[in-house]
Protein backbone atom coordinates (compact mmCIF):
# COMPACT_ATOMS: atom_id res chain seq x y z
CA UNK A 1 0.00 0.00 0.00
CA UNK A 2 2.93 2.67 0.39
CA UNK A 3 4.05 4.72 -2.20
CA UNK A 4 7.33 4.60 -3.13
CA UNK A 5 9.79 7.20 -4.34
CA UNK A 6 9.88 7.15 -7.93
CA UNK A 7 12.25 9.32 -9.11
CA UNK A 8 10.81 9.36 -12.40
CA UNK A 9 8.04 11.38 -11.82
CA UNK A 10 7.67 14.88 -12.42
CA UNK A 11 6.49 17.54 -9.82
CA UNK A 12 4.06 19.73 -10.40
CA UNK A 13 4.72 23.56 -9.33
CA UNK A 14 2.44 23.38 -6.08
CA UNK A 15 4.42 19.89 -5.01
CA UNK A 16 5.17 21.95 -1.96
CA UNK A 17 1.64 23.19 -1.04
CA UNK A 18 0.31 19.68 -1.53
CA UNK A 19 3.47 18.68 0.89
CA UNK A 20 2.31 21.53 2.98
CA UNK A 21 -0.83 20.83 3.16
CA UNK A 22 -0.55 17.25 4.03
CA UNK A 23 -1.64 16.03 0.71
CA UNK A 24 -1.28 12.08 0.30
CA UNK A 25 1.11 11.89 -2.96
CA UNK A 26 0.48 9.11 -5.54
CA UNK A 27 1.77 8.17 -9.14
CA UNK A 28 -0.46 9.80 -11.58
CA UNK A 29 0.21 10.36 -15.19
CA UNK A 30 4.00 10.55 -14.83
CA UNK A 31 3.37 13.56 -12.21
CA UNK A 32 3.19 13.12 -8.41
CA UNK A 33 -0.37 14.56 -7.36
CA UNK A 34 -2.45 14.38 -4.28
CA UNK A 35 -4.96 11.29 -4.06
CA UNK A 36 -6.64 13.48 -1.37
CA UNK A 37 -5.76 15.63 1.63
CA UNK A 38 -6.16 14.84 5.58
CA UNK A 39 -10.19 14.75 5.55
CA UNK A 40 -10.34 12.24 2.69
CA UNK A 41 -12.18 11.91 -0.20
CA UNK A 42 -15.91 11.62 0.65
CA UNK A 43 -15.38 15.07 2.88
CA UNK A 44 -13.72 16.92 -0.28
CA UNK A 45 -16.09 15.66 -2.80
CA UNK A 46 -19.11 16.94 -0.73
CA UNK A 47 -17.69 19.95 0.29
CA UNK A 48 -17.02 20.70 -3.71
CA UNK A 49 -20.74 20.49 -4.24
CA UNK A 50 -21.73 22.70 -1.65
CA UNK A 51 -19.06 24.76 -1.15
CA UNK A 52 -15.84 25.46 -3.30
CA UNK A 53 -13.31 23.00 -4.08
CA UNK A 54 -9.69 23.58 -5.81
CA UNK A 55 -7.76 21.57 -7.60
CA UNK A 56 -4.60 21.61 -8.81
CA UNK A 57 -4.72 20.29 -12.54
CA UNK A 58 -1.29 21.58 -13.41
CA UNK A 59 -0.18 18.14 -14.96
CA UNK A 60 -2.76 18.29 -17.86
CA UNK A 61 -1.45 19.99 -21.49
CA UNK A 62 -2.31 23.39 -21.96
CA UNK A 63 -1.02 25.13 -25.18
CA UNK A 64 -0.94 27.76 -27.64
CA UNK A 65 -1.20 27.07 -31.25
CA UNK A 66 0.19 30.02 -33.03
CA UNK A 67 -0.20 30.67 -36.73
CA UNK A 68 3.05 31.36 -38.49
CA UNK A 69 1.66 33.80 -40.81
CA UNK A 70 -0.65 36.47 -39.39
CA UNK A 71 -2.46 39.10 -41.72
CA UNK A 72 -3.21 41.32 -38.93
CA UNK A 73 -6.86 40.65 -39.72
CA UNK A 74 -8.15 39.06 -37.05
CA UNK A 75 -11.25 37.39 -38.65
CA UNK A 76 -9.17 36.22 -41.06
CA UNK A 77 -6.48 34.61 -38.85
CA UNK A 78 -8.86 32.96 -36.84
CA UNK A 79 -10.40 31.35 -39.84
CA UNK A 80 -6.89 30.35 -40.73
CA UNK A 81 -5.56 28.63 -37.35
CA UNK A 82 -9.05 27.02 -37.36
CA UNK A 83 -9.00 25.44 -40.92
CA UNK A 84 -5.76 23.86 -39.67
CA UNK A 85 -7.21 22.52 -36.51
CA UNK A 86 -10.73 21.32 -37.72
CA UNK A 87 -9.13 18.42 -39.86
CA UNK A 88 -8.28 17.06 -36.80
CA UNK A 89 -11.42 17.17 -34.44
CA UNK A 90 -15.13 17.17 -34.19
CA UNK A 91 -16.23 20.62 -33.58
CA UNK A 92 -17.24 23.94 -35.07
CA UNK A 93 -13.45 25.65 -34.76
CA UNK A 94 -13.93 27.94 -37.45
CA UNK A 95 -17.54 29.41 -35.50
CA UNK A 96 -15.29 29.99 -32.44
CA UNK A 97 -16.03 33.76 -31.50
CA UNK A 98 -13.57 35.67 -29.60
CA UNK A 99 -13.23 33.92 -25.60
CA UNK A 100 -15.87 31.26 -26.72
CA UNK A 101 -14.15 27.53 -26.24
CA UNK A 102 -15.48 23.96 -26.94
CA UNK A 103 -15.28 20.24 -25.77
CA UNK A 104 -14.21 18.29 -28.70
CA UNK A 105 -12.62 15.05 -29.81
CA UNK A 106 -9.02 14.47 -31.58
CA UNK A 107 -10.14 11.31 -33.58
CA UNK A 108 -7.95 8.89 -35.35
CA UNK A 109 -8.93 7.99 -39.00
CA UNK A 110 -10.97 5.04 -37.88
CA UNK A 111 -13.28 7.15 -35.82
CA UNK A 112 -11.44 6.65 -32.37
CA UNK A 113 -10.97 8.28 -29.86
CA UNK A 114 -7.34 9.99 -29.51
CA UNK A 115 -8.09 12.53 -26.94
CA UNK A 116 -10.66 14.29 -25.91
CA UNK A 117 -9.82 17.91 -25.13
CA UNK A 118 -10.91 21.83 -24.55
CA UNK A 119 -10.10 24.43 -27.93
CA UNK A 120 -10.50 27.99 -27.15
CA UNK A 121 -10.64 31.12 -29.19
CA UNK A 122 -8.40 34.14 -27.33
CA UNK A 123 -10.46 37.04 -26.50
CA UNK A 124 -7.56 39.54 -27.16
CA UNK A 125 -7.98 40.29 -31.12
CA UNK A 126 -3.93 40.92 -30.32
CA UNK A 127 -3.98 36.46 -30.41
CA UNK A 128 -6.23 36.36 -33.33
CA UNK A 129 -4.41 33.95 -35.21
CA UNK A 130 -4.20 31.17 -31.66
CA UNK A 131 -5.59 28.87 -30.38
CA UNK A 132 -5.50 27.40 -26.51
CA UNK A 133 -5.86 24.00 -26.66
CA UNK A 134 -5.69 21.66 -23.41
CA UNK A 135 -5.71 17.70 -23.50
CA UNK A 136 -5.07 15.25 -21.41
CA UNK A 137 -1.92 14.62 -19.20
CA UNK A 138 -1.43 10.91 -19.71
CA UNK A 139 -1.92 11.76 -23.83
CA UNK A 140 -0.10 15.70 -24.17
CA UNK A 141 3.22 14.24 -25.61
CA UNK A 142 1.63 12.26 -28.29
CA UNK A 143 -1.39 14.86 -29.31
CA UNK A 144 1.11 17.58 -29.30
CA UNK A 145 2.89 15.71 -31.64
CA UNK A 146 -0.02 15.44 -33.93
CA UNK A 147 -1.34 18.53 -34.01
CA UNK A 148 2.35 19.94 -34.89
CA UNK A 149 2.93 17.70 -37.64
CA UNK A 150 -0.79 18.10 -39.23
CA UNK A 151 0.10 21.70 -39.10
CA UNK A 152 3.86 21.64 -39.55
CA UNK A 153 5.45 24.68 -41.51
CA UNK A 154 2.19 27.00 -41.24
CA UNK A 155 1.80 26.97 -37.13
CA UNK A 156 3.83 26.25 -34.17
CA UNK A 157 3.16 24.69 -30.74
CA UNK A 158 3.95 26.14 -27.86
CA UNK A 159 3.21 23.88 -24.65
CA UNK A 160 2.34 25.70 -21.38
CA UNK A 161 2.54 23.14 -19.59
CA UNK A 162 5.11 24.31 -17.15
CA UNK A 163 2.97 26.40 -14.84
CA UNK A 164 -0.14 26.02 -12.47
CA UNK A 165 -3.40 25.31 -13.77
CA UNK A 166 -6.07 26.06 -11.00
CA UNK A 167 -9.44 24.77 -10.91
CA UNK A 168 -11.69 25.81 -8.40
CA UNK A 169 -15.27 24.06 -8.84
CA UNK A 170 -18.92 24.78 -6.38
CA UNK A 171 -21.68 26.98 -5.58
CA UNK A 172 -19.55 29.09 -4.21
CA UNK A 173 -16.76 29.15 -7.03
CA UNK A 174 -18.40 32.39 -8.33
CA UNK A 175 -18.44 34.44 -5.33
CA UNK A 176 -15.05 33.62 -4.50
CA UNK A 177 -13.05 34.04 -7.90
CA UNK A 178 -14.86 37.48 -7.76
CA UNK A 179 -13.43 38.69 -4.78
CA UNK A 180 -9.78 38.04 -5.74
CA UNK A 181 -10.33 38.95 -9.74
CA UNK A 182 -13.25 41.33 -9.88
CA UNK A 183 -15.28 40.79 -13.20
CA UNK A 184 -14.50 37.14 -13.44
CA UNK A 185 -18.18 36.07 -12.20
CA UNK A 186 -19.61 37.60 -15.60
CA UNK A 187 -18.03 35.06 -17.83
CA UNK A 188 -20.25 32.89 -19.64
CA UNK A 189 -20.12 29.17 -19.42
CA UNK A 190 -17.93 28.04 -21.56
CA UNK A 191 -16.06 31.25 -22.13
CA UNK A 192 -12.41 32.20 -21.34
CA UNK A 193 -10.80 35.34 -20.89
CA UNK A 194 -7.49 37.10 -19.73
CA UNK A 195 -7.69 39.00 -16.52
CA UNK A 196 -5.36 40.30 -13.83
CA UNK A 197 -4.49 39.44 -10.76
CA UNK A 198 -2.42 41.14 -8.43
CA UNK A 199 0.08 42.32 -11.68
CA UNK A 200 -0.32 39.06 -12.86
CA UNK A 201 -2.27 37.86 -16.02
CA UNK A 202 -4.44 35.14 -15.69
CA UNK A 203 -6.36 32.99 -18.55
CA UNK A 204 -9.61 32.33 -16.83
CA UNK A 205 -12.68 29.82 -18.16
CA UNK A 206 -15.88 29.01 -16.72
CA UNK A 207 -15.51 25.19 -17.17
CA UNK A 208 -14.71 22.51 -15.15
CA UNK A 209 -14.89 18.98 -14.33
CA UNK A 210 -17.02 18.04 -11.40
CA UNK A 211 -20.85 19.24 -12.67
CA UNK A 212 -20.73 22.27 -11.02
CA UNK A 213 -20.20 25.91 -12.02
CA UNK A 214 -16.45 27.18 -11.87
CA UNK A 215 -13.18 28.10 -13.30
CA UNK A 216 -9.82 27.00 -15.00
CA UNK A 217 -7.34 29.11 -14.32
CA UNK A 218 -4.22 29.09 -16.18
CA UNK A 219 -1.12 31.35 -14.17
CA UNK A 220 2.49 31.59 -14.32
CA UNK A 221 4.66 28.80 -12.79
CA UNK A 222 5.84 31.85 -10.20
CA UNK A 223 2.67 33.03 -8.86
CA UNK A 224 0.77 29.77 -8.84
CA UNK A 225 1.79 29.27 -5.24
CA UNK A 226 0.50 32.37 -4.25
CA UNK A 227 -2.54 32.23 -6.28
CA UNK A 228 -3.18 28.72 -4.76
CA UNK A 229 -2.59 30.26 -1.28
CA UNK A 230 -4.95 33.60 -1.71
CA UNK A 231 -8.16 31.09 -3.28
CA UNK A 232 -7.51 28.85 0.14
CA UNK A 233 -7.24 32.04 2.39
CA UNK A 234 -11.47 32.05 1.69
CA UNK A 235 -12.85 30.38 4.39
CA UNK A 236 -15.65 28.69 1.45
CA UNK A 237 -12.27 26.93 -0.41
CA UNK A 238 -10.47 23.69 0.48
CA UNK A 239 -8.41 21.82 -1.44
CA UNK A 240 -9.62 18.85 -3.08
CA UNK A 241 -7.74 15.70 -4.18
CA UNK A 242 -7.62 13.46 -7.34
CA UNK A 243 -9.42 10.88 -5.56
CA UNK A 244 -12.69 13.33 -4.99
CA UNK A 245 -11.78 14.64 -8.41
CA UNK A 246 -12.87 11.59 -10.10
CA UNK A 247 -15.67 10.46 -7.81
CA UNK A 248 -17.27 14.21 -9.04
CA UNK A 249 -16.54 13.86 -12.52
CA UNK A 250 -18.18 10.22 -12.19
CA UNK A 251 -21.60 11.28 -10.86
CA UNK A 252 -21.31 13.87 -13.36
CA UNK A 253 -21.19 11.51 -16.37
CA UNK A 254 -18.37 13.04 -18.12
CA UNK A 255 -16.02 10.52 -19.42
CA UNK A 256 -12.11 10.09 -18.24
CA UNK A 257 -9.76 9.28 -20.96
CA UNK A 258 -7.98 6.39 -20.76
CA UNK A 259 -10.98 4.61 -19.61
CA UNK A 260 -14.18 5.49 -20.65
CA UNK A 261 -12.71 6.59 -23.72
CA UNK A 262 -9.54 5.33 -25.60
CA UNK A 263 -8.45 5.13 -29.66
CA UNK A 264 -11.25 2.44 -30.35
CA UNK A 265 -14.50 4.38 -28.54
CA UNK A 266 -15.90 6.92 -30.77
CA UNK A 267 -17.71 9.76 -30.02
CA UNK A 268 -21.02 8.01 -30.80
CA UNK A 269 -20.72 5.01 -28.88
CA UNK A 270 -19.03 7.35 -25.97
CA UNK A 271 -22.67 9.42 -26.19
CA UNK A 272 -20.83 12.71 -26.92
CA UNK A 273 -22.72 13.29 -29.96
CA UNK A 274 -23.04 17.11 -29.05
CA UNK A 275 -19.59 17.39 -29.76
CA UNK A 276 -20.05 16.47 -33.51
CA UNK A 277 -20.95 20.12 -34.69
CA UNK A 278 -23.39 20.03 -37.38
CA UNK A 279 -21.70 21.58 -39.93
CA UNK A 280 -18.89 19.13 -39.41
CA UNK A 281 -21.33 16.25 -39.90
CA UNK A 282 -23.06 17.98 -43.01
CA UNK A 283 -19.41 18.37 -44.48
CA UNK A 284 -18.16 14.75 -43.36
CA UNK A 285 -14.52 16.31 -43.07
CA UNK A 286 -13.68 15.05 -39.87
CA UNK A 287 -11.22 11.72 -39.74
CA UNK A 288 -13.21 8.47 -39.31
CA UNK A 289 -16.49 10.71 -40.58
CA UNK A 290 -18.28 7.52 -42.27
CA UNK A 291 -17.88 4.99 -39.24
CA UNK A 292 -19.28 8.19 -36.93
CA UNK A 293 -22.13 8.98 -39.46
CA UNK A 294 -23.10 5.72 -39.85
CA UNK A 295 -23.16 5.16 -36.11
CA UNK A 296 -25.29 8.45 -35.87
CA UNK A 297 -27.90 6.73 -37.71
CA UNK A 298 -28.46 3.66 -35.30
CA UNK A 299 -25.50 1.22 -37.29
CA UNK A 300 -23.92 1.31 -33.17
CA UNK A 301 -22.47 -2.14 -31.32
CA UNK A 302 -22.21 -0.80 -28.25
CA UNK A 303 -22.59 2.46 -26.47
CA UNK A 304 -22.02 4.45 -22.97
CA UNK A 305 -24.50 3.96 -20.52
CA UNK A 306 -24.79 4.99 -16.70
CA UNK A 307 -25.57 2.23 -14.16
CA UNK A 308 -27.07 2.17 -10.55
CA UNK A 309 -25.39 -1.03 -9.05
CA UNK A 310 -26.75 -2.71 -5.91
CA UNK A 311 -24.55 -3.39 -3.68
CA UNK A 312 -20.53 -3.29 -3.94
CA UNK A 313 -18.96 -1.22 -6.63
CA UNK A 314 -18.63 -2.75 -9.70
CA UNK A 315 -15.00 -1.60 -10.51
CA UNK A 316 -12.89 -0.86 -14.62
CA UNK A 317 -13.71 -3.95 -16.62
CA UNK A 318 -15.94 -5.82 -14.31
CA UNK A 319 -18.57 -7.98 -17.45
CA UNK A 320 -21.72 -6.23 -17.61
CA UNK A 321 -24.90 -8.88 -18.17
CA UNK A 322 -28.78 -9.05 -19.26
CA UNK A 323 -30.93 -11.27 -16.76
CA UNK A 324 -30.48 -14.16 -18.94
CA UNK A 325 -27.02 -14.33 -17.87
CA UNK A 326 -25.76 -13.23 -21.40
CA UNK A 327 -22.79 -10.85 -21.57
CA UNK A 328 -23.16 -7.11 -23.06
CA UNK A 329 -20.26 -5.32 -22.11
CA UNK A 330 -18.13 -3.98 -19.53
CA UNK A 331 -17.68 -1.65 -16.70
CA UNK A 332 -15.44 1.65 -17.56
CA UNK A 333 -15.19 3.38 -14.43
CA UNK A 334 -17.19 2.43 -11.24
CA UNK A 335 -16.84 3.34 -7.69
CA UNK A 336 -19.03 4.94 -5.15
CA UNK A 337 -21.04 8.02 -5.19
CA UNK A 338 -21.04 10.07 -1.97
CA UNK A 339 -23.67 12.39 -3.23
CA UNK A 340 -26.21 9.43 -3.68
CA UNK A 341 -24.51 7.17 -0.70
CA UNK A 342 -24.49 4.13 -3.31
CA UNK A 343 -22.71 2.60 -6.02
CA UNK A 344 -22.93 3.95 -10.17
CA UNK A 345 -20.82 3.04 -12.95
CA UNK A 346 -20.07 4.02 -16.57
CA UNK A 347 -19.93 0.82 -19.04
CA UNK A 348 -20.56 0.01 -22.70
CA UNK A 349 -23.11 -2.65 -23.50
CA UNK A 350 -24.95 -3.64 -26.50
CA UNK A 351 -27.53 -1.79 -28.45
CA UNK A 352 -31.47 -2.40 -26.88
CA UNK A 353 -29.86 -2.54 -23.37
CA UNK A 354 -29.39 1.15 -23.15
CA UNK A 355 -32.78 3.10 -21.93
CA UNK A 356 -32.96 3.62 -18.32
CA UNK A 357 -34.74 1.66 -16.42
CA UNK A 358 -33.09 -1.27 -18.19
CA UNK A 359 -32.45 -4.48 -15.84
CA UNK A 360 -28.75 -5.89 -16.30
CA UNK A 361 -26.31 -7.67 -14.08
CA UNK A 362 -22.87 -6.89 -13.00
CA UNK A 363 -20.22 -9.90 -11.94
CA UNK A 364 -18.29 -8.44 -8.82
CA UNK A 365 -15.83 -10.67 -7.29
CA UNK A 366 -17.73 -14.17 -8.80
CA UNK A 367 -21.21 -13.65 -8.44
CA UNK A 368 -24.19 -11.31 -9.81
CA UNK A 369 -25.03 -8.21 -8.56
CA UNK A 370 -28.55 -6.26 -9.92
CA UNK A 371 -28.00 -2.76 -11.88
CA UNK A 372 -30.28 -0.29 -13.38
CA UNK A 373 -29.63 1.37 -16.44
CA UNK A 374 -29.84 4.98 -15.25
CA UNK A 375 -30.17 8.66 -17.41
CA UNK A 376 -27.18 10.18 -17.20
CA UNK A 377 -26.03 12.50 -15.44
CA UNK A 378 -26.05 10.90 -12.34
CA UNK A 379 -26.08 14.15 -10.21
CA UNK A 380 -27.40 17.11 -12.13
CA UNK A 381 -25.10 19.37 -13.44
CA UNK A 382 -25.13 22.99 -12.41
CA UNK A 383 -23.43 24.81 -14.93
CA UNK A 384 -24.29 28.41 -14.80
CA UNK A 385 -25.12 29.23 -18.29
CA UNK A 386 -25.57 32.73 -19.10
CA UNK A 387 -25.84 34.80 -22.34
CA UNK A 388 -22.39 36.07 -23.63
CA UNK B 1 -5.44 -10.15 25.83
CA UNK B 2 -2.85 -10.44 23.02
CA UNK B 3 -2.75 -8.63 19.86
CA UNK B 4 -1.06 -9.89 16.78
CA UNK B 5 -0.26 -8.59 13.31
CA UNK B 6 0.01 -9.74 10.25
CA UNK B 7 2.32 -7.77 6.85
CA UNK B 8 -1.10 -7.33 4.93
CA UNK B 9 -2.08 -4.96 8.12
CA UNK B 10 -4.69 -7.02 9.52
CA UNK B 11 -5.33 -7.49 13.08
CA UNK B 12 -6.15 -10.47 15.55
CA UNK B 13 -7.18 -9.66 19.36
CA UNK B 14 -6.99 -13.11 21.39
CA UNK B 15 -9.90 -13.74 23.98
CA UNK B 16 -9.20 -17.33 25.15
CA UNK B 17 -9.70 -19.18 22.07
CA UNK B 18 -11.46 -16.27 19.76
CA UNK B 19 -9.85 -14.02 17.92
CA UNK B 20 -11.26 -10.99 16.72
CA UNK B 21 -9.96 -9.94 13.19
CA UNK B 22 -10.20 -6.61 11.64
CA UNK B 23 -7.42 -3.42 9.90
CA UNK B 24 -5.04 -1.55 11.73
CA UNK B 25 -5.61 2.20 11.90
CA UNK B 26 -2.17 2.29 9.99
CA UNK B 27 -4.04 0.37 7.09
CA UNK B 28 -7.45 2.74 7.34
CA UNK B 29 -5.79 5.63 7.18
CA UNK B 30 -3.73 4.54 3.73
CA UNK B 31 -6.97 3.04 2.42
CA UNK B 32 -9.21 6.10 3.24
CA UNK B 33 -13.00 6.26 3.57
CA UNK B 34 -14.54 2.80 3.33
CA UNK B 35 -17.95 2.74 2.25
CA UNK B 36 -18.38 -0.79 1.86
CA UNK B 37 -17.39 -4.50 3.46
CA UNK B 38 -18.28 -7.76 2.26
CA UNK B 39 -18.56 -10.01 5.39
CA UNK B 40 -17.58 -13.75 5.70
CA UNK B 41 -20.61 -15.85 6.49
CA UNK B 42 -21.30 -17.03 10.31
CA UNK B 43 -20.25 -20.83 10.18
CA UNK B 44 -17.64 -20.25 7.56
CA UNK B 45 -14.18 -22.12 7.70
CA UNK B 46 -11.13 -20.36 6.92
CA UNK B 47 -7.56 -21.51 6.75
CA UNK B 48 -5.17 -19.33 7.66
CA UNK B 49 -3.97 -16.84 4.78
CA UNK B 50 -7.90 -17.32 2.73
CA UNK B 51 -9.41 -14.19 1.92
CA UNK B 52 -11.96 -13.52 4.39
CA UNK B 53 -13.75 -10.10 3.66
CA UNK B 54 -13.54 -6.81 1.43
CA UNK B 55 -13.31 -3.40 2.19
CA UNK B 56 -14.03 -1.33 -0.67
CA UNK B 57 -12.33 2.19 -0.41
CA UNK B 58 -13.79 5.18 -2.76
CA UNK B 59 -10.69 4.13 -5.06
CA UNK B 60 -10.36 0.69 -4.88
CA UNK B 61 -11.49 -3.36 -3.17
CA UNK B 62 -8.95 -4.66 -1.21
CA UNK B 63 -8.82 -8.23 0.64
CA UNK B 64 -8.69 -8.92 4.11
CA UNK B 65 -7.05 -12.54 4.55
CA UNK B 66 -7.72 -14.50 7.64
CA UNK B 67 -4.57 -14.39 10.12
CA UNK B 68 -5.58 -17.83 11.16
CA UNK B 69 -7.59 -20.38 10.85
CA UNK B 70 -11.04 -21.38 12.41
CA UNK B 71 -14.73 -21.09 12.12
CA UNK B 72 -16.28 -17.51 12.01
CA UNK B 73 -18.39 -17.33 14.50
CA UNK B 74 -19.54 -13.91 14.49
CA UNK B 75 -19.74 -10.86 12.04
CA UNK B 76 -19.65 -7.41 12.66
CA UNK B 77 -23.15 -6.26 10.63
CA UNK B 78 -23.03 -2.54 12.05
CA UNK B 79 -20.29 -2.35 9.41
CA UNK B 80 -23.38 -2.83 6.70
CA UNK B 81 -25.26 0.11 7.29
CA UNK B 82 -21.86 1.89 8.82
CA UNK B 83 -18.87 1.00 6.70
CA UNK B 84 -17.01 4.22 7.70
CA UNK B 85 -16.90 2.39 11.73
CA UNK B 86 -13.57 1.11 10.00
CA UNK B 87 -11.86 4.41 9.48
CA UNK B 88 -13.20 5.79 13.22
CA UNK B 89 -12.49 2.95 15.20
CA UNK B 90 -10.61 0.44 13.73
CA UNK B 91 -9.52 -1.38 17.11
CA UNK B 92 -13.07 -0.87 18.57
CA UNK B 93 -16.01 -1.22 16.91
CA UNK B 94 -15.05 -1.48 13.33
CA UNK B 95 -13.85 -5.55 13.69
CA UNK B 96 -15.15 -7.21 11.29
CA UNK B 97 -15.36 -10.77 12.31
CA UNK B 98 -14.81 -13.24 15.38
CA UNK B 99 -13.41 -16.53 14.81
CA UNK B 100 -13.32 -19.76 16.83
CA UNK B 101 -9.67 -20.50 16.74
CA UNK B 102 -8.25 -24.05 15.15
CA UNK B 103 -4.67 -23.34 16.76
CA UNK B 104 -3.64 -20.52 18.78
CA UNK B 105 0.13 -21.63 18.24
CA UNK B 106 -0.43 -20.57 14.48
CA UNK B 107 -0.31 -16.84 16.04
CA UNK B 108 3.20 -17.19 16.79
CA UNK B 109 4.33 -16.55 13.41
CA UNK B 110 2.29 -13.73 13.15
CA UNK B 111 3.88 -10.00 14.61
CA UNK B 112 3.47 -8.65 18.25
CA UNK B 113 3.06 -4.46 18.56
CA UNK B 114 6.53 -4.10 18.68
CA UNK B 115 7.02 -5.63 15.26
CA UNK B 116 4.41 -4.23 13.79
CA UNK B 117 4.94 -0.93 14.19
CA UNK B 118 8.36 -1.07 12.98
CA UNK B 119 6.88 -2.93 10.15
CA UNK B 120 4.98 0.60 9.68
CA UNK B 121 7.44 2.93 10.57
Amino acid sequence: MSVTADDSLKTVVLNDEHIRLGGRMVPFSGYRLPVQYPTGIIAEHKWTREHAGLFDVSHMGPSLLILNNKSGDPERDHAAIAALVEPLVTADIVGLKPGQMRYTLLLNDEGGTRDDLMIERPDSPAWAGSLYIIVNAGTKDADWAHIAAATKGRATLHRADDGGLLALQGPEAAAVAEALVPGVSELGFMTCRSFEWDGTGLIISRSGYTGEDGFEILVEAGRAAALWNALLADPRVKPIGLGARDSLRLEAGLPLYGHDLDDTVSPIEAGLNFAVSKRRREAKDFPGAGRVLAEMTGQLTRARVGLFVEGAPARENATIFDMHGTGIGRVTSGGFSPSLNRAIALGFVTPGHTAPGTQLQVEVRGRMQRATVTALPFVPHRYVRKAS
Amino acid sequence: MTTRFTEDHEYIRLDGTIGVVGITNYAQDQLGDIVFVELPSVGQKLKKGDEAAVVESVKAASEIYSPASGTVIEVNTALTGEPGLINSSPDDEGWIYKLRLDNAAELDTLMDEAAYKKHTA
